[in-house]
């Protein structure tokens, strides 16, 4: 087998194997969303459960633009835009509610 | 030809490693012993797994040929690097404020 | 306020108001680029006190360059910060000794202090927990890493470009 060949068969490859991480990886994504969810639950006070509910946001911002590559539809990377600005936003504003008691 | 298929490996590579950063930061979010030790995990962890899966698919992106979509993941992920330092300064701080202890190997401080 | 203080402080914030409108909407038309420069103008006009304060950062080549250079020097050191902690996450006996440490800085834009503690949190085992004046608490997660900040080798770095 010679080098042409190998190329050949990697440029067929490769983009199924793209294909099959974008549905691994928001499978992944999730599964560690929900383990977060257990954190949030648990607690023990309000400090932890903004930390991983931050985390969720951050997971979910990523999880759009997978969306968006797997449905082949851009807009979706707009919206990740917009939530990576609210989940900024949310947890400032619950931080500092929680230090001085209001916003 | 060939560069596509060096573009295709490279955002491979950083799609895994994402994941991989992505994971620690949970187990370390569910294992670490109290508030400033689970920032430790989260907040480099984080950052850094959403930000080598979001560069995977801008280079993925720059391969399918879809240049808008392209820039406005890259300033997706400037925006997570700027921000998400800054969201845990900001619950670090309040801990801080209100409790002022923290967790110390082999007893309480 | 001085006029010609407030001038260069307008046209940037319509200039970042009106990259932002590109990046959004992405299209280049003269319909949508005119009524993005009219929006952005606007928005700058009524709020541009807001968004950038009083302090001036004087550009320089020399600068831009020191700063992409510590731009490297930091995207090396957070590779090296996510390794340190996932080995201690993964690790059985989970090899941490936390401590607060305090930190007094001589940086003194308010820009220079934010991108300080940014860098803190992102590099091996420190996070910034509070500023109070000049001091800067600190959380590490060893005394390696606790001693390694305290020798001020990224201070030094982000003296010689905002200074």
């Amino acid at each position: 087998m010679d080098l042409s060949e190998v190329i050949t068969l990697l440029f067929q490859a490769l983009p199924e194997v793209i294909t099959l991480l974008f549905q691994i990886i928001p499978l992944f994504l999730v599964f560690t969303a929900f383990l977060c969810l257990y954190r949030v639950v648990i607690g023990p006070r309000a400090g932890n459960r903004i930390i991983a509910i931050n985390v969720i946001g951050t997971k979910t911002v990523v999880l759009l633009v997978l969306v968006g590559f797997i449905y082949g539809s851009p807009y979706f990377v707009d919206v990740a835009l917009v939530y990576a600005l609210v989940n900024f936003i949310m947890t400032l504003a619950v931080a500092k509610y929680l230090e001085t008691g209001g916003i | 030809m060939l560069e596509s298929i060096i573009l295709d490996l490279i955002s491979i590579g950083f799609m895994l490693t994402g994941t991989f950063f992505f994971i620690t930061a949970t187990i370390g979010l569910l294992r670490f012993p109290d508030l400033f030790t689970r920032l430790h995990a989260t907040g480099k962890g984080d950052t850094l797994g959403a930000g080598l899966i979001l560069i995977g698919l801008a280079i993925h992106a720059i391969n399918a040929g879809m240049t808008s979509e392209t820039v406005k993941i890259l300033s997706i992920c400037v925006f997570v690097f700027a921000t998400s330092p800054v969201a845990a300064h900001a619950i670090c701080r309040e801990t801080y404020i209100k409790e002022g202890k923290h967790w110390v190997r082999g007893g309480k401080e | 306020m001085c006029a010609e203080k407030k001038m260069p402080r307008f046209l940037a914030v319509s200039i970042i108001l009106f990259g932002f409108w590109l990046l959004l909407s992405w299209h280049f038309d003269p319909l949508h680029l005119t009524l993005g420069l009219i929006s952005s103008l606007l928005i700058a006009y009524l709020s541009s006190d807001l968004l950038i304060s009083e302090e001036e950062i004087g550009f320089s080549p020399r600068k831009v360059f020191s700063f992409i250079l510590y731009s490297i020097y930091l995207a090396y050191n957070i590779v090296l910060a996510n390794l340190d902690v996932a080995y201690r996450v993964l690790h059985p006996r989970m090899p941490i000794d936390p401590q607060i440490v305090e930190f007094k800085t001589k940086l003194r834009s308010d820009v220079g202090r934010t991108i300080l503690a940014n860098s803190i949190t992102l590099t091996p085992g420190t996070i910034s927990v509070d500023v109070r004046g000049d001091v800067f608490y600190v959380h590490a997660l060893s005394e390696k890493s606790a001693e390694e900040l305290l020798r001020g080798k990224m201070e030094g770095k982000l003296m010689r470009i905002f200074e």
